[in-house]
């Protein structure tokens, strides 16, 4: 089987839609949660085939939108500590913090390295031993386990000169905030595929069973997420809310066991500050006492500092759902990807980059 | 020269081993009348319109399948001038190498631009060579110019896409990048994908045999297709539609892209041509570039719809909607060229 164009067959797509344009619904309001779901519905055109009662919101699930103008500038900082490496996911590069970036000081001559993972990280510390390295550790729940097994192995083999800033979140709870903030008016959730295939479809029941929102966990390809959307709309027409998986192929009901448990043997589970959600309680990870020598924040001695977000940047309301990025004054004028102002449109994942990309 | 040697300062000094190098490595590879004479300028005679190109290749890793920073060098420039329909003639050659090259990766790459030439039909008429400190630059870079001689009447130009246009490509995308950033080893992914990395201008040259009527060519290397067909859709003040289903892209570049979610549209290729003709001459073309060994996946991928002041890229996606296909925009790629 191939594993792209099957799952991105006209006729196959053309069936689901007439069954969702048979569905009679007065207008709904659906929320992706995942920034890779993101870019798949702009990129293939779903949005302009659906019927116009049908409308798709994006919600924060871009690892570095989420991502806190305090965390930003924290991070940027680390460059300023002697025999540093800052080693990170490339997408962190662009960010800009109040007064610089990453890409900025790395100009400037910062020893910034892009790597592709945790363990590419890991192994630069071990050729540099005279360098002290330190990873960006953003994500959700589908990178924290590799970065918690990263962690494991650097304790094993006693490397002293690595560490990670710890900013891994949630999406369970972030879910919660935007329900609990009831500024949108949300009749389901397409749930994010690879998170779900490491915590399960049960960790979303609280949704269903106390929002009574439906939920349903979607693959990434365009029939995985019009099938998704067919699903919700089957419930909410018939005043149902469950938790349906239709990524059937990677995603079971428990999620991935050995995941949780290396997450368990690494991380604890703490307060977190996420960009247009403010704090939310118990949706972030940090490192417990076991490993904190590998916590960058406790091994630099990093104070918590509040920094502002950039004027007239609605990012944070884009992440809440509550605006569309054409709705702000910077999109696609002051604010492009060669010059970006705010997370969104800096990350291939982030809800303004998508919007410009393929919806001008 | 000993093979183990390495290049240093004073191999780009002007003096005994710049001389050395230059007769032992240099020469016998270039050899031609016009070069030989070591003068401060090649000097000819050619008539009638004349193409006039320059392109800087400083691909990192120097070597990959199917190609390397010499073949590229030669094939680039080549491949400039054969898409404004001329015939390369004579290339200049500057390099610039970090002190500390080893000499033998030095003959290796001359050896190969030495092929590439004999190939593209092309003679390398003067060249320059300088060396900078250790740390001043990576490895090597090549500087190419060429000239080429337009003998047919055509008129080709990036402002001259016109409504009803097909357009049309060689074959599949995305292979060179492909095969340059996994011969990186950043990404850890192997691939059995070679670089498309060709010289065009004999395929070309029986294209505009058969059609003079060709409206615009273009050579689609860094930005892509996406990018290119935006700088034509640009100059030429038209809207682009182009069909995803048609786009020919190997399975494994597809799954490569997967994997580190890029678009083949926006990679570079090295030994493509996109082709706008109108209706009845595409179909020409087709068939010779198909009858070609660098043409054989040709297809007919979009066409013109319309002319526009608000000149734009969409593209038909596989489920049958549309969307804007924007030009290469912040996104970081590796030195690939």
């Amino acid at each position: 089987m191939k594993y792209i164009d099957e799952f991105r067959n006209k006729r196959i797509a053309e069936k689901i839609l007439n069954e969702i344009k048979k569905i009679k619904i007065e207008r709904v309001n659906l929320m992706e949660v995942c920034g890779t779901h993101t870019v798949a519905i702009f990129k293939s055109g779903i949005r302009n085939l659906f019927p116009k009662n049908i409308n798709l919101i994006s919600g924060p699930g871009c690892p570095v939108c989420v991502t806190s103008q305090s965390d930003i500038d924290q991070m940027i900082s680390l460059v300023r500590n002697k025999n540093v490496i800052i080693a990170t996911f490339g997408d962190m590069v662009k960010v800009p913090g109040t007064t610089s970036s990453l890409e900025k000081e790395h100009a400037k001559g910062s020893n910034i390295r892009i790597v592709y993972s945790a363990s590419d990280a890991l192994e630069i510390a071990k050729l540099k031993k005279d360098k002290k390295i330190i990873f960006l550790a953003v994500g959700f729940e589908t990178t924290s386990p590799s970065v918690a097994s990263v962690i494991e192995d650097a304790k094993k083999e006693k490397i002293d000169n690595f560490s990670i800033y710890c900013n891994h979140k949630l999406i369970p709870p972030a879910m919660k905030a935007i329900l609990e903030a009831k500024e949108l008016n949300l009749n389901g959730f397409i749930c994010p595929g690879h998170v779900s295939t490491i915590i399960g479809s049960r960790a979303y029941e609280f949704i269903a069973r106390d929002y009574r929102i439906p939920c349903v966990i979607s693959g990434f390809e365009p029939t995985d997420i019009l099938e998704s959307i067919l699903m919700l709309l089957r419930q909410i027409s018939q005043k149902k809310a469950e938790v349906q998986i239709q990524y059937r192929r990677a995603v079971k009901p428990e999620g991935n066991k050995l995941a949780q448990r290396i997450l368990k043997r690494v991380f604890e589970i703490d307060d977190a500050d996420w960009r247009g959600l403010g704090i939310i309680k118990k949706s972030g990870y940090r490192l417990n006492k076991k490993y904190q020598e590998f916590d960058a924040k406790y091994k630099f001695k990093i104070k918590e500092k509040k920094s502002e977000e950039a004027k007239g940047c609605l990012c944070g309301q884009v992440l809440r759902g509550t605006r569309n990025p054409n709705q702000c004054k910077l999109f696609g004028k002051k604010c492009t990807p060669e010059n970006p102002y705010g997370p969104c449109m800096v990350s291939s994942e982030g809800t303004c980059s998508a919007w410009y990309k393929y919806n001008q | 020269m000993k093979k183990e040697a390495r290049i240093l300062l004073s191999h780009g000094g002007g003096g005994k081993l710049a001389h050395q190098l230059i007769r032992e490595l240099i020469i016998p590879n270039f050899s031609n009348p016009i070069l030989n004479r070591l003068d401060d300028s090649a000097v000819f005679n050619l008539k009638g319109r004349l193409a006039f190109t320059c392109d800087s290749f400083v691909v990192k890793p120097l070597f990959f399948r199917g190609g390397d920073i010499g073949r590229l060098a030669v094939f680039g420039t080549v491949n400039d001038l054969a898409v404004m329909g001329a015939k390369p003639v004579y290339l200049s050659v500057g390099f610039i190498i970090e002190e500390g090259l080893e000499i033998k990766i030095l003959e290796k790459i001359i050896r190969s631009m030495k092929r590439a030439a004999e190939i593209s039909q092309v003679r390398i008429a003067c060249g320059d060579l300088k060396v900078v400190e250790k740390n001043s630059a990576d490895q090597i870079f090549i500087n190419t110019n060429g000239i080429g001689v337009i003998e047919s009447e055509v008129e080709i130009t990036s402002s001259n896409a016109k409504g009803e246009d097909k357009i049309i490509i060689n074959g599949f995308i995305g292979d060179h990048a492909t095969a340059v950033m996994s011969a990186r080893g950043d990404y850890k992914l192997k691939t059995p994908i070679r670089s498309d990395c060709a010289p065009l201008n004999e395929m070309i040259q029986k294209i505009l045999k058969v059609c003079k009527n060709i409206h615009v060519m273009r050579d689609p290397t860094r930005g892509g297709v996406a990018t290119t067909l935006n700088e034509i859709a640009i100059s030429s003040n038209v809207e682009i539609e182009i069909y995803e289903d048609r786009l020919p892209i190997r399975e494994e570049v597809k799954g490569f892209c997967e994997i580190l979610g890029v678009d083949p549209l926006y990679m570079a290729n090295e030994g493509k041509v996109i082709i706008f003709a109108p209706p009845k001459e595409s179909e020409k073309i087709l068939r010779v570039m198909q009858r070609h060994p660098l043409g054989r996946n040709a297809s007919i991928i979009g066409r013109v719809t319309k002319k526009s002041k608000h000149p734009k890229v969409l593209i038909r996606t596989r489920i049958g909607s549309l969307r804007i296909l924007d030009m290469l925009s912040g996104e970081q790629l590796p030195r690939i060229c």
